[in-house]
C-alpha cells in the first residue's frame, strides 16, 4: 500500500494511525483513517554505524528484537503494548531510558514524510551527526500526524549495557524524596535512569547504572542516599514504572515540570489518590488517575504546569494540551496551514 | 541612488531604536563586518545595529519589515559556512552587547542567557560541578545565538549531542517583528516542537533574543590517551573496534600525518611527525566504568599494532594531547598559505573507502589534503590546501572540496555535520534533498517567514517564493464545537 497516494487520494478529514494503543490521545473522528501497518520494513540496520531505518509500522518490540542481536538497542522504551515506531515518534511517547538518552527527538536523526497532498519528503539523513537543511524531524515528532504521515525514520543506536544495577531509596516523605532525587540528579555519577514513583502513600527514588561494572556504581549512590536497597536482577522494577504511563480505563496526565518540583507533584498525587511516575531529572512526570474526581486532578496540575491529557476516560471532555503560550500557538497555527493547508489531517 | 539614500530613512528610526553610537554606517567601519569566520566570502552590509535588549532588537526587526529591507543576525562571526555574511543594502544586527547571563539555576540545571553570551562563559558560569557539552572548537569566541542558529558540535557530540539536545527554550523575535516564547525550563512541552525547528536554522526564521539551556554534572573521571598508527584507516579500524565494544567515548578525534606535521610544529605537543594517523580518545564518566573501560581502550589499540601509545597522567598533559588537535586548523598555515575546509558526514563504516576516493582527489587535483576528524560520528574535516597566490588554484582547490563532498553524500552521509550550510554549501544540497524535500523545507521557511527577508540567499540553493496559504484556513466543526484544537 502506497501511503502517500492514499493520503493524496483521500477526501474529508484524515487520521495517520499505528497500531491504534494511543487512540484516547487523539481528539475528534476522522472521515477517513489510514493505517501505516504496511510499512513494516527494517529498512536498514547498519550495526557497525549504530543506525537503522525503520518503517513507520515497525512494531517498536519487534525493532528492538533485532537490535538486541548485535548487542544494540533504540534507547526509546515507552509502555509498550504493540506500539509501531511510527507511533511512538508521533506521539513522543518516552520512558526511563529517556533520562539519559534523551527523547525521540533527539534519536530521530532523519524521517521520510508525506504530505497531505501526497507530497513526498525527507528530512535529516542516516547519519547521527547532520546540520544540512532545516530539522523537520523534530517538527514532526509528537505532531499526532497533525502535519504529515511519518513514512519512514532513521534513528541513532545504543550500545545495550554488559549489566544494570539499580539503587532504591524509600520513603513516605515527599520532602525526603526530592531531596534524594536532587542529590542523585547532581551527583557525578552517569545513571541509565532516575525516576520516582508514589502510590498507595509511599514513594520510592531509584537510580539505574549500566556498564561494566553497574554493582560498583549503583553502591556509590547507596552510600550518597544513606538509605538505600541494591536490586541487580532490575528489570521488573523497571518495567513497572513503565506500565504505570498508562491507565486502561482511566486518566494519566504527563506533566512538564522541574526537578525541584517533585516533592509539590508528590502530594499532589497523594492528595489525589494517583499514581505518579516520572523522570526526577527530567521533570518530566506522568500521574495515572485510575478513579475520582478526574478533572479536579488536572485543574490542580494544569495551575501551575504544562500538562497533557493521555489516556482517559472515553466520556471524559478535556483538551489535550491544555494551555500554550499564545505566541507559540499562532506560530504553530502558521506552520499547520503551510504544511496542510486544507486542515485535513486531524 | 546609493544604498546609503535607500536605507536613510530605515537607519534614523534604527539610530531612534538603540542610539546612534550602536549604528554602524561608515564604509570603513562597515568591513569589519563584511565577513564571518569563512574569509573567501565577503559583503558590506547597508548598516550594522548593535541592539542591548530584546525590545531594542524587536524595534530593529519592525523597522526592518516595514522599510522591506533584509536582515542578517550574527554572534561572534566564527562560524564557517558564511552563514552570517551580511546581505548588501541590508541590516546586519551584531548581537555582541547583549551578553548577560540572566539566571543560573542549578538546582534545576538551567542556565537562561541571551545571544551573545560566549558558549565558555556558560560552562565557567556552571562550575565546578556542572557543565555545558556542546564545544566548538571556537568556543572561547562563538556565542550561543550563534550555536542555536548552526545547531554547533564539537568533540564532545558524539556522547554527549548537540546544541538542539541542550535547547529548552528560546524567545523569539520572528521576522516580522513578533515576539514569541517557546518552551522554558521545563522538556516536552504540549504543543509542536517549533523550538526544534528553529535550533539549526541558520538564522533564516528570525532572532533568538533569550536562551534557555540545560546543563550536566561534570564527570567523576576522565581518561585521555592519544595513540599513533601507521595510517588513518588502520586508526579507523580501532575507533571501530571501540564502539562495537560498547564504549561510548566522551571523544574521539583522528588527525593524519599531514595534520600531525602541521599541529606538531605549532605546540610541540610531543606527536611524532612520522605517524600516518593519530587517535586521541578520551572516556569519562563514574570512576570505576572509566577505569574499567580505558584499559579495554588501550588493549584494542595494542592488539591493532599502534606504535606508540601515550596516557595523559595529568591535566596539563591532556590539555597538551587537546592543543595539537584543536590547533590543527590554525596550524594550517605552516602547510600551506590557504585551506579549504570541509565538513561532511560519513557512516563510520565507509571510512575506509571515502578516505580512500579523498586521496585519490587530491592526487588528480594536485593539491595536498589534511584530514582532521571527529571519528566518532563520521564527522570529516578535509583541508584542502592551496596558494592563492597561484592563478587559478583557488577555483582547483574548491572543485576538489566539492568533489570530497559529492563522495561523502554518496557513501550515504551527508555535506555538513556542524558548520551549516550558509552560502558555502548551499549549491550542494541538492545532492542531498530533493526538489519535493527543499519545497518542504521551504514551507517551514514560510510559515516563520513569509517575505523571507530573516537572513536571505543561505540555506536554500535556488531563490522559491512563499506564496499565499491557498484557500482560506477551514476551522474543522469539531474545533467549532470546542471539542478538538489545533495546534
Amino acid at each position: 500500500m502506497d501511503l502517500a497516494a492514499a493520503l493524496a487520494r483521500s477526501e474529508g478529514t484524515v487520521r495517520v494511525r499505528g497500531a491504534g494503543t494511543k487512540r484516547a490521545w487523539t481528539r475528534g473522528e476522522p472521515d477517513v483513517e489510514l493505517s501505516t501497518e504496511g510499512l513494516d520494513e527494517i529498512v536498514e540496520h547498519n550495526v557497525g554505524d549504530l543506525t537503522a531505518v525503520l518503517g513507520a509500522g515497525v512494531p517498536l518490540a519487534r525493532a528492538q528484537g533485532k537490535f538486541a542481536e548485535a548487542g544494540q538497542m533504540l534507547a526509546l522504551d515507552p509502555p509498550d503494548g504493540g506500539a509501531t515506531i511510527g507511533g511512538v515518534v508521533a506521539a513522543n511517547d518516552s520512558g526511563p531510558l529517556r533520562s539519559r538518552y534523551g527523547g525521540a527527538r533527539d534519536l530521530v536523526v532523519g524521517m521520510r514524510i508525506a504530505l497531505a497532498d501526497g507530497t513526498v519528503a525527507k528530512s535529516g539523513g542516516k547519519v547521527i551527526k547532520n546540520v544540512a537543511g532545516y530539522d523537520l524531524a523534530k517538527l514532526f515528532v509528537g505532531s499526532f500526524g497533525q502535519l504529515g504521515a511519518i513514512l519512514e525514520v532513521s534513528v541513532r543506536l545504543h550500545p545495550l549495557p554488559p549489566a544494570t544495577a539499580t539503587a532504591v531509596a524509600r520513603s513516605d516523605d515527599p520532602d525526603a524524596l526530592g531531596r534524594a532525587a536532587l542529590a542523585l540528579s547532581h551527583a557525578r555519577f552517569e545513571q541509565m535512569g532516575l525516576d520516582a514513583r508514589w502510590e498507595d502513600g509511599a514513594g520510592v527514588v531509584m537510580a539505574r547504572f549500566g556498564g561494566a561494572t553497574a554493582v560498583a556504581q549503583a553502591e556509590a549512590a547507596q552510600r550518597l542516599l544513606g538509605d538505600a536497597e541494591i536490586v541487580e536482577d532490575d528489570d521488573a522494577v523497571w518495567e513497572a514504572q513503565r506500565a504505570a504511563q498508562r491507565s486502561p480505563s482511566g486518566l494519566v496526565v504527563k506533566v512538564s515540570a522541574l526537578q525541584t518540583d517533585l516533592p509539590q507533584l508528590l502530594r499532589i498525587a497523594r492528595d489525589h489518590g494517583a499514581t505518579l511516575v516520572g523522570r526526577a531529572a527530567l521533570g518530566l512526570h506522568w500521574l495515572r488517575h485510575d478513579e475520582g474526581d478526574h478533572m479536579a486532578l488536572v485543574e490542580a496540575l494544569r495551575g501551575r504546569w504544562a500538562a497533557a491529557v493521555l489516556d482517559r476516560p472515553a466520556d471524559l471532555e478535556v483538551d489535550r494540551d491544555g494551555r500554550v503560550d499564545p505566541g507559540a500557538r499562532m506560530l504553530a497555527e502558521r506552520v499547520k496551514e503551510r504544511f496542510d493547508p486544507s486542515g485535513r489531517l486531524i | 541612488m546609493t544604498a546609503g539614500a535607500v536605507l536613510a530613512p530605515l537607519i534614523e528610526e534604527l539610530r531612534a531604536a538603540v542610539g546612534a553610537e550602536h549604528v554602524v554606517t561608515h564604509e570603513h567601519q562597515l568591513r569589519t563586518y563584511e565577513s564571518d569566520g569563512l574569509l573567501q566570502y565577503a559583503v558590506t552590509p547597508g548598516a550594522v545595529v548593535l541592539p542591548a535588549s530584546t525590545g531594542e532588537v524587536q524595534a530593529v526587526v519592525r523597522a526592518c519589515h516595514r522599510a522591506g529591507v533584509p536582515f542578517v543576525a550574527r554572534g561572534a562571526g566564527s562560524g564557517l559556512s558564511g552563514g552570517a555574511l551580511p546581505v548588501e543594502d541590508g541590516v546586519l544586527i551584531a548581537l555582541s552587547r547583549m551578553r548577560r547571563i540572566l539566571e543560573v539555576d542549578l538546582d534545576n540545571q538551567r542556565v537562561i542567557v541571551e545571544p551573545g553570551v560566549t558558549n565558555i562563559a556558560v560552562s565557567q558560569a556552571v562550575a565546578p560541578d556542572h557543565f555545558y557539552p556542546p564545544d566548538p572548537s571556537s568556543q572561547i569566541v562563538c556565542t550561543i545565538g550563534g550555536n542555536v542558529a548552526e545547531n554547533s558540535g564539537g568533540a564532545h557530540c558524539f556522547k554527549y549531542g548537540f546544541t538542539t539536545n541542550y535547547v529548552t527554550g528560546l524567545e523569539l523575535v520572528l521576522p516580522d517583528g513578533e515576539l514569541v516564547r517557546l518552551g522554558g525550563k521545563g522538556v516536552d512541552p504540549p504543543g509542536l516542537d517549533l523550538l526544534g525547528a528553529f535550533v539549526g536554522s541558520e538564522g533564516t526564521l528570525g532572532v533568538a533574543t533569550r536562551i534557555w539551556l540545560r546543563i550536566v554534572p561534570k564527570p567523576e573521571s576522565v581518561r585521555t590517551l592519544v595513540a599513533f598508527f601507521g595510517s588513518p584507516v588502520q586508526a579507523g579500524e580501532v575507533v571501530s573496534e571501540i564502539v562495537s565494544g560498547g564504549i561510548v567515548p566522551g571523544a574521539i578525534e583522528m588527525m593524519d600525518n599531514l595534520s600531525i606535521r602541521a599541529a606538531e610544529g605549532y605546540t610541540n605537543a610531543g606527536y611524532p611527525t612520522d605517524a600516518g594517523a593519530a587517535l586521541v580518545v578520551e572516556l569519562d564518566g563514574s570512576e570505576a566504568e572509566c577505569e574499567a573501560r580505558f584499559e579495554q581502550v588501550v588493549a584494542i589499540c595494542e592488539d591493532a599494532g599502534a606504535d606508540s601509545i601515550r596516557v595523559a597522567q595529568d591535566e596539563a598533559e591532556r590539555e597538551l594531547i587537546w592543543q595539537a588537535r584543536k590547533a590543527a586548523f590554525a596550524a594550517m598555515g605552516r602547510i600551506a598559505p590557504n585551506y579549504y575546509v570541509q565538513d561532511s558526514v560519513i557512516p563510520r563504516t565507509r571510512l575506509a573507502e571515502v578516505l580512500g576516493r579523498i586521496e585519490e582527489l587530491g592526487r588528480e587535483y594536485g593539491l595536498q589534503v589534511a584530514n582532521v576528524f571527529h571519528a566518532g560520528d563520521g564527522n570529516l574535516h578535509p583541508l584542502v590546501c592551496y596558494d592563492g597566490s597561484n592563478p587559478g588554484e583557488a577555483e582547483r582547490a574548491e572543485e576538489c572540496a566539492g568533489e570530497i563532498v559529492r563522495a561523502c553524500v554518496e557513501a550515504g552521509g551527508s555535506i555538513t555535520g556542524e558548520h551549516g550550510v550558509g552560502v558555502d554549501k548551499k549549491r550542494y544540497m541538492p545532492e542531498m534533498f530533493s526538489d519535493a524535500d527543499l519545497g518542504t523545507f521551504q514551507r517551514l521557511r514560510c510559515a516563520f517567514d513569509p517575505e523571507q527577508r530573516s537572513n536571505p540567499g543561505k540555506v536554500m540553493p535556488t531563490p522559491r517564493l512563499c506564496g499565499e496559504v491557498p484557500g482560506p484556513y477551514r476551522r474543522h466543526p469539531l474545533e467549532q464545537a470546542g471539542v478538538a484544537e489545533r495546534f
